[in-house]
């Protein structure tokens, strides 16, 4: 096929072609096909178009940074390499997308019907065939190399600063279990996160198997900034999902199954509080079962843990001394253990 | 009843459609419900889906609007739970799957000259199931709707969570839909294996049909797989079993089950679309298409990978690396015949002459649209990336460029190049134009923004959204644009209802198409063809004018160049 040489002109781009009824004589092409709409001038439309979609990629870019294109991040370093890995991914799309979408654009223009032009009858290209899949077969590898290069420093967690926190509640994981990631030191700040409908409670290991005299909060953790924390997530009746966009990705609560993420929010962020919700249906409820992450320091988080300590020690044996009263004979069924602190 | 003259495949002589002595088919409404004509059947299809399509929007535009405001009250939680359970439903099971069973039955037996399908009576059952199927599940909101989403997660949706009847009317509709499809299934598979005109081999088969073999065997493989969860859901919620009860069974069998016939059924959804576009292109940039066999190739591959990402779905759950990685690259994998099947429409575009009929309007517009699904697919195929994506807006985004923004579009463009053939009548064009360009500024209002409302955290099948950041700016923003979709569609319809009076009329053949429906009156007598044509190349229509012209010298303008 001898390459075909046609050009825009003036001649036929430069008016609206409206004189579709001068045809060839014998014509036989049905009215139906006949072009009927009058095309506006295409080039200037063109034109106009390129410079909307460039306005718009400035708009983008400036939006960019506001977050209406890549996931929140700021919490926690695996929530920064998910935004860093999006953003390599989103330039490599936005690569893809402009080649594609101009080349579409570019063909439905040029090549629209005009009079007298004729259609090159060719079936394909085997060569060009093969190139695009490979092409496209090679962008993929890339990803998957990217991907796999970040991987680890996205679900491993790094040790806690020096500074971090130390105290009750950080435990040195045995025979982690095959999902729970353990920093390099292996301590970490341990909290189980159970779901439950609409709620989420949080119980912080105390180092001891007896679940019963842990402390334990609803809806809003405290954390210690610095600090590896690792989530040891279930789930109690239906399904849930904890997730803390800027903590990093979710993680599915499903009942009869343990899951296990982590975060580690930076010194600097003592006094924010992120925001989260239930990402998974769990009933009619679902949009209001929302979770707070409060980071403090960990000087803050210490005395904060003792306080809620000594509040459920008061509290449990208030409840106790009631009961007695109450009931006198019961005495020995209840302890201060499971008075308040519901069965994990 | 069209006669045509058999010398078309000799050397002498002009074949042409003759109009002699006819007996008149009966007509009235007895003849639809006792009929066994694949075209009666594919019409009924047609216009039920598009019923149900009207349904399921309406449902959406009631969701849309309580999202329209933070902390809206307009709809109470339970309602809207049920409102994206029966959007979803039957958005799936009631328009896009049914509507390609709907232009297979029409178009089948007529692109492949034959005469009906393989079991007419079996296609009637088809539809009438589907029918039954739509009923019972819309019957149950009159009483208690299901409310736990078009994937019925246990352990939500067992009787402990869910004890009303509205889960049991979703395994109803899932049965009654499943039979239907499998029966449907079935006899596409058995008439394009056994009916096609001489001369049709596997090589000349049009790609729509190869796409609705494709969506065949996709069914009868994936069908069986959630009629039995479906069933193990049933014994569960009523008959002590516990297959999916935590400690003693596992509620992620059920996602690996549903998502084991979900992932297949979205190609199902979309690979007959992707026949359309591969029909609706060469005719209207008046080209071949480009790369008949690897478009074809494309599409067995995609299939047989689709069988193979289900958990890509699931890369929240708790679940091992090696599985996590392992769907990752198999969901990598499928976007290289996706990619394949973009670059040779875009190529079948290039250096042609391109007509801008309605038809080729929507194809352009599906090619724009669903490449951003496509390129949306490869960010929750990372499943690092898919932790922050799963279960958000992003997500809702993602599929509805590929299912709305990629099916509906194409299923658009099906209908305006098809419209001709079914009635006899040519749409409007400028009603066309202005729903298309309405659809698509109101799809790309409606969804696009959707991206950002996912990535700044709000999650799927919430009804309702604390006012923090931009989220309620960018929700109105989508509720806006749902509207005008809606118009969009709106004005389509109009235009095929008024053109079914008013159209011009069609003729055989007026898009001087490629294919053997074309060979045939518009609308088509009962039994298709007298004589069926030898096919010598997989544009046969194009032949028969080319035969045409030669003989009565009368030249039409897609003949080959005369270089100037
Ligand atoms: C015509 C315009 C449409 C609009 C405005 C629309 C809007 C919506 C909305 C608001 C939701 C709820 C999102 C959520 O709360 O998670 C939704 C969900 C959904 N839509 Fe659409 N939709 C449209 C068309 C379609 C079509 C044609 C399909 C075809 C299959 C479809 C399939 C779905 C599915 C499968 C869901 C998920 C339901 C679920 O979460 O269980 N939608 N849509
Ligand atoms: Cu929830
Ligand atoms: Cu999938």
């Amino acid at each position: 096929m001898p390459p075909r040489t046609r050009r825009f002109s003036p001649a036929t781009t430069g008016r609206a072609p409206r004189d579709r009824a001068v045809r060839r004589p014998r014509n036989t092409i049905p009215a139906a096909l006949a072009p009927t709409a009058t095309y506006p001038n295409l080039r200037r439309t063109l034109l106009a178009a390129l410079t909307l979609a460039g306005l718009g990629l400035l708009v983008f870019a400036g939006a960019a940074s506001a977050d209406l294109l890549t996931p929140e991040s700021g919490g926690s370093p695996n929530a920064d390499d998910i935004d860093t890995l999006y953003k390599i991914v989103l330039v490599l799309a936005f690569i893809i997308f402009f080649a594609v979408e101009g080349v579409l654009v570019y063909s439905l223009v040029k090549y629209r019907h005009r009079k007298g032009a004729v259609a090159a009858q060719i079936h394909g290209n085997t060569r060009l065939e093969i190139g695009w899949t490979v092409g496209a077969a090679v962008l993929l590898v890339v990803l998957g190399g990217v991907t796999f290069a970040m991987l680890g420093d996205i679900r491993n967690p790094p040790d806690s600063d020096a500074a971090g926190y130390d105290g009750p509640g950080v435990v040195q994981v045995a025979n982690a279990a095959s999902g729970d990631r353990q920093p390099p030191n292996g301590k970490s700040l341990r909290i189980q996160v159970n779901g439950q409908q609409y709620l989420w409670r949080y119980t912080y290991a105390d180092g001891d198997d007896n679940r019963l005299n842990n402390v334990f909060s609803y809806t809003d953790m405290v954390v210690p900034t610095g600090t590896t924390v690792t989530l040891e997530i279930k789930a109690q009746d239906v399904i849930h999902s904890w997730w803390i966009p800027e903590l990093g990705g979710k993680f599915d609560a499903v009942p009869g199954h343990t899951n296990y993420t982590w975060f580690k929010v930076p010194a600097d962020k003592a006094g924010t509080t992120f925001r989260g919700q239930c990402a998974e249906l769990c009933g009619r409820n679902h949009a209001n079962m929302l979770a707070n992450v409060r980071a403090v320091t960990p000087e803050e988080f210490e005395a904060w843990l003792a306080g809620k300590k000594r509040a459920i020690e008061t509290g449990n044996r208030d409840v106790v001394e009631q009961r007695k009263q109450l009931f006198p004979t019961e005495e020995d069924q209840v302890t201060e253990d499971s008075a308040v602190n519901p069965t994990p | 009843m069209a006669v045509v003259d058999t010398t078309a495949q000799s050397t002498t002589g002009v074949p042409q459609v003759l109009a002699s002595k006819v007996e008149r088919p009966s007509e009235g409404w007895t003849s639809w419900v006792t009929t066994t004509d694949h075209k009666k059947i594919g019409i009924m299809y047609i216009v039920t889906t598009l019923v149900f399509f009207v349904l399921g929007g309406i449902e959406a535009l009631m969701m849309r609007l309580q999202l329209g405001a933070a902390n809206n009250t307009l709809l109470s939680p339970e309602v809207y739970n049920a409102l994206f359970t029966i959007h979803g439903t039957t958005m799936v099971f009631l328009f896009v799957v049914p509507i390609m069973a709907g232009f297979g039955n029409y178009f089948v037996p007529l692109m492949i000259g034959a005469r009906d399908m393989s079991f007419p009576k079996l296609n009637a059952l088809s539809f009438w199931l589907l029918l039954s199927g739509g009923i019972v599940f819309y019957a149950s909101i009159f009483f208690s709707p299901p409310e736990v989403a078009w994937t019925a997660y246990a352990p939500l949706s067992g009787a402990a969570y869910s004890p009303s009847g509205g889960v049991d009317a979703w395994i109803f509709l899932v049965h009654l839909t499943g039979l239907s499809s499998l029966v449907g299934a079935v006899n596409f598979y058995a008439t394009i294996a056994h009916m096609r005109a001489p001369g049709m081999g596997w090589g000349r088969m049009p790609l729509f049909v190869w796409t609705i073999l494709i969506y065949a065997i996709l069914l009868i493989l994936a069908l069986p797989v959630i009629a039995g969860a479906a069933t193990m859901l049933l014994t569960d919620r009523h008959f002590g079993t516990t297959y999916f009860v935590p400690g003693q069974g596992d509620p992620l069998l059920w996602q690996h089950l549903f998502w084991f016939f979900g992932h297949p059924e979205v190609y199902i959804m979309v690979l007959p679309a992707f026949g359309i576009i591969s029909e609706v292109l060469p005719v209207f940039a008046r080209k071949p298409i480009f790369g008949y066999k690897a478009i074809a190739a494309a599409t067995v591959v995609i299939a047989f990978l689709g069988l193979l990402v289900w958990a890509h779905h699931m890369f929240t759950t708790p679940s091992p690396s090696v599985v996590l990685i392992f769907f990752m690259l198999s969901s990598f994998l499928i976007a290289i015949p996706t990619g394949v099947k973009m670059f040779n429409w875009i190529a079948t575009l290039w250096r042609g002459t391109i007509v801008f009929k309605p038809p080729l309007l929507f194809a352009a517009a599906f090619l724009s649209l669903f490449l951003i699904g496509g390129i949306s697919g490869i960010f929750l195929a990372i499943f690092p990336i898919d932790w922050q994506l799963h279960d958000t807006y992003f997500v809702v985004a993602h599929f509805h460029y590929v299912i709305v923004g990629g099916a509906v579009f194409a299923i658009f463009s099906g209908l305006y190049y098809w419209f001709p053939k079914m009635t006899g009548r040519m749409p409007n064009e400028r009603l066309a134009q202005i729903s298309l360009v309405t659809m698509y500024v109101g799809f790309t209002m409606t969804f696009l923004i959707q991206h950002s409302l996912g990535l700044d955290g709000m999650p799927r099948r919430i009804y309702e959204y604390q006012d923090i950041g931009n989220l309620e700016l960018y929700n109105q923003i989508s509720t806006a644009g749902s509207f005008v979709l809606g118009i969009g569609i709106f004005i389509s319809f109009y235009n095929f209802i008024r053109s079914l009076k008013k159209g011009a009329v069609a003729g055989p053949d007026p898009w001087l198409a490629n294919t053997l429906e074309w060979f045939t009156p518009s609308p088509p007598p009962q039994n298709n063809f007298d004589e069926v044509p030898r096919v010598r190349s997989i544009e046969p229509m194009k032949d028969i004018r080319r035969q045409v012209e030669r003989q009565s010298g009368i030249v039409s303008d897609d003949r080959e160049p005369a270089r100037s």
